[in-house]
């Protein structure tokens, strides 16, 4: 009843302004006349009864403004009318206010995008029960990474003490054929080869059907697999009764027994879509030439409750260091460096964490600058208001309505920043996810993070607030006098010390932003300058695959990839068509053990890179002999195999020798001695194979035939000439030509895997690029609003001066100076706070040191240039001064 | 002005008005010109605080008003209590006694 009677009463005061105010109006009046009524009855005079009325009950305007400002409606109207007057105000001076929005906005959605996007990387738990508990294990090779071997994972599956249980997954791709039907084609999947504990290890169960069980996952077992959801919804409609029924893959019938739930997200390999069953080999452990001997698996385990990871590791490192008999280890997987295994997150992480602390970090200093700037200009606003605070005290306002004034026009501001930095986070976040580099983990997951926003946009607006609302309290002092006289700048000392400060924070924090961009610029230039090994300009690349059981016969197979390069080769604007087994660049990475016949440097062990590819691969990529002959088409089945080493494994192994004639023995031949020698026949030049940065060159070649196996798929490299991304239809419709089923996929050309080999740097360094632009932009405006500030306040004085005989010349010269020794301090403590940032930046920096001295200097030439061209404006204004006029406004 | 008045003591205000309306309608300086009356003068209201505790009062429900004429012929604003302000009269006159009396016995011991 009452909260409705407040309701009702309050709208209808709000629904007829009007009629309330004239209501309270005339009752207040009423009063008065009531009263003087009284007295007159008394005895006085009317015009006495009046006047002793009002002074004994005051003048009828307060009384009015006294009842007026009951209720909450009044309230609400009092707020609105702050809003407006607020918004007045904002308005009448546009360029403080468009400064002041800009800058919230960009610190604030700047700093949102790159905390969103980060937190789920780097610091949101994994989307799984217990995410701490899983841990990544990998064989360790001499501190390395590196994956580990089938008959490792068994080993270590049934010797430890420390996990539930453990799982392997393949780590290259399953990549089968779903066979097409009726209008839809046939579709190269991504799928998962997992041990059956796979998911129980990540502790996700299928949404429908079952798990794999220890009976799926035996050699030649069942032919069963597991959906995704999103894989279920867009090939098979949802279709409820999908378990129990068979697909087509590879030609082979499969069972579906699950699929797995729709939230489930699998950050160990993101793009698979299927699941099907390990079954490798278990017996024959001591076969050390088989692929259950391969380091290709990715080992998972899941901790017991309560179990520590520190002891978890002393137990792997236990087993690494204790071979029993019942496990042998082939040489290359001897885990005498035992392992490396860390949580899952952790692992997923590693290789983007410094980047990725590096660009938070970079966004911190960002929102540090706009704080400041913003703080800035608030405290300008501030000091310019002082006379105004003055007049209205003087007028009778009361303390906590100017208060209440100001507080709402700083809010107002930080609204329409806010609201401008949503925007702003949003699309940056749109864009970040677009210029990510394809290997980053969970960027699925990356969405505008709400909490972040609120804090950045309350540490922004806090500071600014109190900051700004310092001086206009002082001008709500007694002390109206003072502020009335418009000599309010004797005060203003201690306000211009703390601008002075705060723009020399700015700028330095501004070059540590400039010289760590500058650093990963130089990175990028020196990589992009580095020799690849090959002509990597006019390279079109693509993957094909043979699926159908025509190719179970191994001759199929080689006859299918050499019809299929030789119809590409007679496309029109083809010059040259290769195949190799793993293409640089790529992310295909294929290494083996090896081991020679002759030793000559036999302390340097290590695994080298072996590439299958067709003769003609080295004149199609561009790489140069050095010595010897190169493969050729006399290298096939029945004829000795023929070797060719990279320099770098020449230098390391026949260091001064000559490597030709030498027998060497790769992968599943080594150290076994009943395997012939191979022949190394020539040496070619150092190719890179992971990244521009990595120095890993050491690389084998082979002729397809003459290697244990045909290895699928195989990457198609074509040069042409002119655009040959153009000519990727053709060579399409030509490898179609040899047999229409086969998938290609992976098609680009070689400058863009260039490009996306160094992608994390590249992606660092447009942040960092952003970054350092909008820290210079605003450290510009910092200066520039201070020292113009500055002029405004002293354009007495400049009058005086110039009045005195001071040319324009040394007007400007003095204004100039004054701003240089800002920038100038700013410039020294900037200097240490960059070398400081550089060293973190360290893991992204290549070929240049944290302290490479060009980058200092120029950027430190750079924002001396900005700060002078900042200064240039008011010292220009200041030179303008007409000393007759401010002489005279006095 | 008499020397012997002082402002109402504070947070009795409400109950002094319940209490002069439930006699009879009024209008607010005919409430003030009550109080101090029956006061024998010794308080004194402010006219900003009673025709906003007025509007407060009216607002909680205890009070209802219409404009009427006055013996004097002009229109004012009259007050009168609702059966909720009646009892509010009720509860606040027995908070009141509850609290004065505790004073008094009080300062009876003190004495």
């Amino acid at each position: 009843m009452s909260l409705w009677r407040q309701i009702s009463r309050g709208l209808r005061v709000l629904a007829n302004r009007d009629a309330a105010d004239r209501d309270v109006a005339d009752e207040v009046e009423h009063y008065i006349d009531e009263a003087s009524a009284n007295l007159v009855a008394r005895g006085m005079t009317p015009e006495a009864a009046r006047r002793a009325a009002q002074l004994e009950y005051g003048n009828a305007t307060q009384v009015r403004e006294e009842v007026r400002s009951y209720g909450w409606e009044n309230a609400l109207a009092a707020f609105f009318a702050d809003v407006r007057y607020a918004a007045r105000r904002l308005r009448r001076s546009p360029g403080s206010t468009v400064v002041s929005v800009i800058t919230l906005a960009l610190g604030l959605g700047t700093s949102t995008a790159i905390f969103s996007a980060v937190y789920p990387i780097l610091f949101e738990p994994l989307p799984y029960p217990q995410p701490g508990r899983i841990l990544l294990i990998w064989d360790s090779n001499e501190g390395e990474r590196s994956m580990v071997t089938f008959h490792t994972w068994r080993e270590v599956t049934q010797r430890n003490h420390s996990f539930e249980t453990l799982a392997a997954a393949d780590a290259p791709l399953w990549q089968p054929t779903l066979t097409g039907t009726g209008a839809t084609p046939p579709e190269r999947l991504d799928g998962q080869r997992v041990t059956a504990d796979y998911f129980r290890v990540l502790g996700v169960s299928p949404a429908m059907g079952r798990d794999f069980q220890a009976s799926d996952d035996v050699l030649n077992g069942p032919r069963v697999v597991i959906l995704s959801d999103a894989l279920w919804r867009r090939r098979f409609q949802a279709d409820p009764a999908i378990v129990g029924q068979q697909i087509t893959l590879d030609g082979d019938l499969w069972t579906v027994i699950g699929v797995m739930p729709r939230s489930f997200e699998n950050v160990m390999a993101p793009p698979a879509r299927v699941w099907r069953p390990m079954q490798y080999d278990t017996e024959h452990a001591s076969n050390f030439s088989t692929r259950e001997w391969g380091h290709h698996m990715q080992m998972l385990g899941r901790l017991r409750a309560g179990m520590p990871t520190e002891l978890a590791r002393r137990d792997l490192n236990e087993i690494a260091h204790n071979p029993v008999a019942d496990f042998p280890r082939a040489p290359w997987a001897n885990l005498q460096f035992g392992f490396i295994a860390n949580a899952l997150q952790v692992e997923i992480t590693h290789t983007v964490r410094p980047a990725l602390l590096a660009i938070l970090g970079a966004v911190l200093l960002v929102l540090a600058i706009a704080c400041v700037n913003v703080t800035n200009l608030l405290l300008a606003r501030g000091v310019q208001r002082r006379g105004e605070m003055s007049v209205r005290v003087a007028l009778g306002a009361a303390r906590e309505r100017l208060v209440r004034q100001l507080l709402t026009e700083s809010l107002l501001l930080a609204a329409l920043g806010g609201a401008l930095g949503v925007l702003l986070a949003q699309f940056s976040i749109r864009t970040l996810v677009a210029l990510a580099p394809a290997d980053l983990p969970r960027i699925g997951a990356i969405a505008v993070n709400g909490a972040v926003f609120a804090f950045a946009l309350a540490i922004t607006t806090l500071i600014g607030m109190a900051v700004g609302l310092i001086p206009a309290m002082h001008a709500t002092r007694a002390d109206v006098q003072s502020g009335l006289r418009q000599s309010s700048r004797h005060s203003i000392g201690g306000h211009q010390f703390t601008r002075h400060a705060l723009v020399v924070a700015e700028v330095s924090l501004a070059l540590v932003l400039l010289v760590s961009a500058g650093l990963l610029l130089r990175s990028i230039e020196r990589l992009f300058s580095v020799d690849v090994g090959f002509h990597a300009s006019g390279l079109l690349t693509m993957q094909v695959q043979e699926t159908g059981h025509q190719y179970d016969i191994d001759m199929a197979r080689y006859q299918f990839f050499e019809q299929a390069r030789e119809a590409v080769e007679r496309v029109p604007g083809v010059t040259a068509v290769a195949f190799t087994s793993q293409l640089p660049l790529s992310g295909d990475l294929d290494g083996y053990g090896v081991e020679f016949e002759n030793e000559f440097n036999p302390q340097d062990d290590g695994s080298v890179l072996r590439y299958s590819v067709s003769p003609n691969y080295f004149e199609a990529m561009g790489i140069p002999l050095l010595h010897g002959r190169l493969l050729n088409s006399h290298d096939t089945i029945g004829a000795p195999t023929a070797i060719v080493i990279s320099e770098s494994l020449a230098k390391r192994k026949f260091p001064g020798r000559d490597p030709i004639g030498n027998g060497i023995r790769i992968g599943p031949g080594s150290g076994n001695p009943r395997e012939p020698w191979s022949i190394i026949v020539g040496v070619v030049g150092n190719v890179k194979q992971t990244s521009l940065a990595l120095g890993q060159t050491d690389a084998v070649y082979v002729g397809p035939q003459q290697w244990y196996w045909v290895d699928n798929p195989m990457s198609l490299v074509i040069r042409g000439s002119g655009d040959v991304a153009a000519l990727a239809p053709a060579i399409r419709r030509a490898v179609w030509s040899v047999d229409k089923d086969q998938p290609i996929v992976r098609v680009a050309t070689m400058d863009h895997l260039l490009a996306a080999s160094e992608a994390q740097r590249h992606f660092a360094l447009v942040l960092f690029e952003a970054f350092a632009l909008m820290a210079l932009v605003l450290a510009a405006i910092g200066i520039y609003g201070v020292i113009s500030g500055s002029v405004t306040e002293r354009i007495r004085e400049i009058g005086v001066r110039s009045a005195l005989g001071a040319t324009r010349g040394s007007i400007i010269a003095m204004v100039l100076r004054q701003g240089m020794s800002l920038t100038g301090l700013a410039l020294i403590i900037g200097l240490g706070g960059a070398m400081a940032a550089s060293r973190a930046l360290v893991t992204l920096l290549f070929g240049v040191g944290p302290l490479d001295a060009a980058t200092y200097l120029g950027m430190v030439a750079l924002l001396l240039a900005v700060s002078v061209l900042a200064c240039w404006i008011p010292a220009w204004r200041a030179a303008q001064v007409d000393p007759s006029q401010t002489l005279r406004a006095e | 002005m008499d020397d012997a008045t002082t402002d109402v003591i504070q947070g009795t205000l409400d109950m002094l008005i319940l209490k002069t309306l439930s006699l009879e309608p009024m209008h607010g300086f005919g409430i003030a010109r009550r109080v101090e009356q029956i006061s024998r003068g010794v308080f004194k209201v402010n006219p900003g605080s009673l025709l906003t505790a007025l509007q407060r009062l009216e607002r909680a429900g205890w009070l209802d008003s219409e404009w009427r004429q006055t013996e004097n012929s002009r229109r004012a604003k009259f007050y009168w209590l609702t059966r909720a302000g009646k009892k509010q009269l009720e509860v606040e006159t027995a908070e009141w006694a509850r609290r004065a009396g505790a004073i008094a016995r009080l300062l009876k011991v003190e004495g």
